[in-house]
């Protein structure tokens, strides 16, 4: 049951911790005095106010607001505590009314912790006064009450301190106006937005070298407002960074909160009827780089299903054929003559009919996706994008790892020029297999050595790119070629020097690199296992690791293969990847006890095979490896630049450590 | 405007200003069993599922339910299986979203149908309903009240069948057992 008070009135309160709940038209200041018997107030620090909002028995909140709740624990008040006056003010110097008779009158209401009311008070008659004292809580014989007052001051929170035996009111309101003012510029300041994809900068973490990132240019903040007149719309707050008042941040530290730097672009309108203009990173995301592979996800998964509508309706088209001539020659009387011949035109022309259909709708959407690519492709960064892009021109080593990397091209018979990207999400969640066999590959060579060399390169062209979008330092690739048989294919990683080692040759160069990469990931899982990742040795560097294996299973013994085994169950996870150059016939003496290996690892040919099954349909999908056009120098430019960053990153390790 | 159809009513998806529909959503929605037990983990849930069979000229050629949430062609869309039901209060706790504008040609006919999972009657369900309704706009086109259906645990609800260049729908609501669709595809063929 509410009380409602009017002026003067009291009314006693059934418990002793309460909620003040204040309700104004306009951002208001609250605060509360608290006196002794006779209501006199001994100082500044008897007064909880924004400045100092916390005193026992009493908290206040620290900013001008239009609504505000006060937590009073009145048995946590000291004993000479008799008076706890509750009060309002206006804040000055920020814009807003100056009076309270401009404004909705004030509505304050006691209330117990779970929000129902005790008493409530509307303070009307006001007029020209900037501050009042709304009610007091005082003990009466042992018990608390409450007293609605009303008493306005136009003076403002001066005065009214002043009144209740303050003498240095008027600092203390100087103080709580100046609070009040640097809370009000600390709600509306909007901050620098963080730079593009900060959660996800690396930073070599254990290495002990140099920070590969340097600071990004903090971008300036997209809109400067004016002195909002709504400040309690809660503030836009950095990531990370806690309120400057308040020493928790309720942040998720995971979950970035901030508006996405750049809003995504917004597709014309489309003419009623007409499908809308397609636009580059036409896709939920919160960078360009998420939006596009969202999209380019969004267009195979179009292409995947506008293509079995089409698939359907043909199969069904032929089978309805099939059945209705069928139907004609089972029946004797209608087998020959004019009427059979009509029956089967008409089944011929049904069929016919309904395939043209199929393909007006086919050609309807694959027409507004080949628009898409058109503009899509083009606006791919780097990683995304084919060799032959001019994006590869203006490479420079990056600073943070990408989505994505596309790992060729797919495409459906249906249409061969409509190439969707083939992009898979870093890290990479499984080892490759280079297929260097003849199984069934539609048009491939005839010769099987040059299948093999056409297996070597394309290893070297998907490292390459791995290389290329990784920042330096943070991928590291080992080759292993028994034989030496593929140093033409291997020479752009040699000669660049982006390789870790040399090409492990021979017997015992194999078991060597297995058996430091297994040390490796057997350390590493260890560690983590154990939470005690700050206890690996100093000198290990974080870089992810790429293992290319040729000429599989040349070189190897029992022990070597059980080791490869090993690294493709466990490598992925600590960040070992495997890529084998083979071909499965030559590791035919194993037997089945290698097949889980090839089961876990993605099979990419080096020349155009249809084997790869999109996840909606289970199409069978024309991949293309990523080919370096004939002639084109883009491969040993970019390697070039990913060793010259190499080897910077190197030489300042080397600086640092001879400086320590 | 809410038609409570009756059976074997046809009404065409022209819209009233001639125009035809373009997008419909079939809406399935019950009210969660009470709870039973001191942590409510006694109950015996109610598991409606809803249902849509893609026909081409009589031969089911694909099927949208809990199972398999998108067709091939991607046409129509299951939002997703509620094995529990709503608070019964009319909204939809299962949906299917038919886009007619990218039906396959070869598809002629789409059949709605409902199914309890879990056993129970229609008798036994409150506040169960399934509804066809004009996604574009929000217009319910259809309704049908499931709730004292008698001693049946599924529902061939309503098909949606070309009519020349337009849809029309075509109300069945006729009752049948079965735990899902396949169950029903006897009671169907006659339908189509």
């Amino acid at each position: 049951m509410t009380a409602e008070l009017v002026r003067g009135q009291n009314h006693p309160l059934p418990q002793t911790r309460l909620e003040i709940r204040i309700s104004a038209g306009n951002p208001i200041v609250a605060g509360a005095t608290l006196g002794d018997e006779r209501g006199t107030v001994h100082g500044a620090e008897w007064v909880a106010h924004p400045a100092s909002p916390q005193l026992a028995g009493i908290e206040v909140p620290k900013q001008a607001a239009a609504a505000h709740r006060l937590a009073v624990d009145l048995d946590a008040m000291p004993e000479h505590i008799h008076r706890v006056t509750v009060l309002l003010a206006l804040p000055t110097g920020v814009g807003g009314p100056a009076r309270f008779g401009a404004m909705a009158a004030p509505f304050v209401a006691v209330t117990g912790l779970d929000g129902t009311e005790i008493a409530s008070y509307t303070i009307t008659d006001l007029d020209s006064e900037s501050a009042v004292a709304a009610l007091e809580l005082y003990r009466r014989q042992g018990a608390w009450k409450v007293r609605a007052i009303g008493q306005g001051y136009a003076g403002g929170l001066a005065a009214m301190l002043h009144d209740q035996g303050l003498a240095q009111g008027a600092d203390l309101a100087a103080r709580i106006n100046e609070a009040v003012a640097r809370g009000m510029a600390r709600s509306v300041a909007q901050p620098p937005p963080r730079p593009e994809g900060d959660g996800r900068v690396r930073t070599a973490a254990a290495g002990g070298g140099t920070d590969p990132a340097p600071a990004q240019p903090q971008t300036p903040p997209q809109q400067s407002q004016g002195a909002p007149q709504q400040p309690q719309t809660p503030p836009q707050q950095s990531q990370g960074a806690p309120a400057a008042g308040g020493p928790i941040s309720y942040q998720h530290p995971g979950r970035r909160t901030a508006a996405p730097p750049t809003p995504p672009p917004a597709a014309p309108p489309a003419a009623p009827g007409q499908p809308a203009q397609p636009v580059a990173g036409d896709a939920s995301g919160w960078s360009m780089d998420e939006r596009l592979y969202n999209q380019v996800w969004g267009m195979f998964e179009d292409l995947a299903r506008t293509t079995a509508a089409y698939r359907s309706a043909v199969d069904f088209a032929e089978s309805r054929m099939e059945q209705e001539l069928d139907r004609v020659l089972s029946d004797p009387r209608t087998r020959v003559g004019p009427a059979a011949d009509s029956a089967r035109a008409e089944a011929r022309a049904k069929h016919t009919d309904l395939v043209e259909q199929a393909r007006t709708a086919l050609d309807r959407d694959l027409a507004q996706l080949i628009a898409e690519a058109e503009v899509v492709e083009p606006a791919l960064p780097y990683a995304y994008a084919r060799w032959d892009s001019p994006v590869w021109q203006a490479y420079q080593v990056p600073m943070e790892v990408p989505m994505a990397l596309r790992l060729g091209d797919l495409h459906l018979p249906e249409r061969a020029d409509l190439r969707i990207p083939m992009l898979v999400r870093l890290p990479l969640e499984r080892g490759l297999w280079i297929d260097a066999g003849r199984s069934g590959s539609l048009d491939g060579p005839a010769d099987s050595g040059e299948l093999r060399r056409l297996a070597a390169d394309t290893a070297v062209a998907i490292a390459a790119r791995m290389l290329a979008v990784y920042p330096a330092g943070e991928f590291a690739v080992h080759v292993i070629d028994p034989a030496g048989s593929a140093a033409g294919s291997f020479a752009p990683l040699v000669g660049s020097g982006v390789l870790a080692e040399p090409p492990a040759a021979g017997a015992q160069g194999v078991s060597a690199v297995l058996a430091a990469l297994t040390q490796r990931v057997d350390l590493v899982q260890m560690a983590i296992r154990s939470r005690a990742t700050d206890a690996l040795p100093p000198d290990m560097d974080t870089a992810e690791r790429l293992l290319i294996v040729h000429d599989f299973p040349h070189g190897f013994d029992d022990r070597a293969v059980t080791q490869l085994r090993y690294l493709a169950d466990e490598g992925p996870s600590v960040g070992v990847h495997l890529m084998m150059v083979a071909d499965r016939e030559d590791a035919r003496a194993y037997g089945p006890v290698l097949d889980p290996l090839w089961r876990s690892l993605l099979r990419l040919t080096p020349v155009a095979d249809d084997h790869l099954a999109d996840p909606w349909v289970g199409h069978a999908w024309t991949y293309e490896p990523p080919m370096v056009p004939p002639g084109s120098q883009v491969l040993g430019q970019v390697l070039g630049e990913v060793g010259r960053a190499a080897q910077a990153l190197r030489a300042a390790r080397a600086r640092e450590s001879y400086g320590s | 405007m809410t038609v409570n159809m009756s059976k074997g009513q046809a009404i065409s998806l022209q819209k009233a200003d001639g125009g035809t529909l373009t997008a419909v959503r079939m809406g399935l929605g019950w009210q969660a069993a009470p709870r039973r037990g001191l942590f409510g983990s006694r109950t015996r849930e109610i598991d409606l599922d809803a249902s849509a069979v893609l026909f081409a000229d009589k031969q089911p050629t694909d099927v949208v339910f809990f199972r398999h949430l998108v067709s091939d062609d991607g046409s129509v869309r299951h939002t997703g299986d509620n094995l529990v039901g709503g608070a019964g209060q009319g909204g939809d706790d299962e949906a299917i979203l038919v886009d007619l504008q990218r039906v396959p040609v070869h598809i002629d006919q789409i059949v709605f149908t409902v199914n309890s999972f879990t056993g129970q009657t229609f008798a036994e369900v409150q506040n169960a309903f399934c509804r066809l309704v004009d996604e574009t706009n929000g217009q319910e086109l259809a309704r049908y009240t499931l709730t004292g259906g008698g001693q049946y645990t599924a529902q061939i609800m309503a098909t949606v069948q070309r009519a020349g260049s337009a849809w029309q729908m075509k109300a069945v609501g006729e009752p049948a057992n079965g735990r899902t669709f396949q169950d029903l595809m006897p009671h169907i063929l006659p339908h189509l």
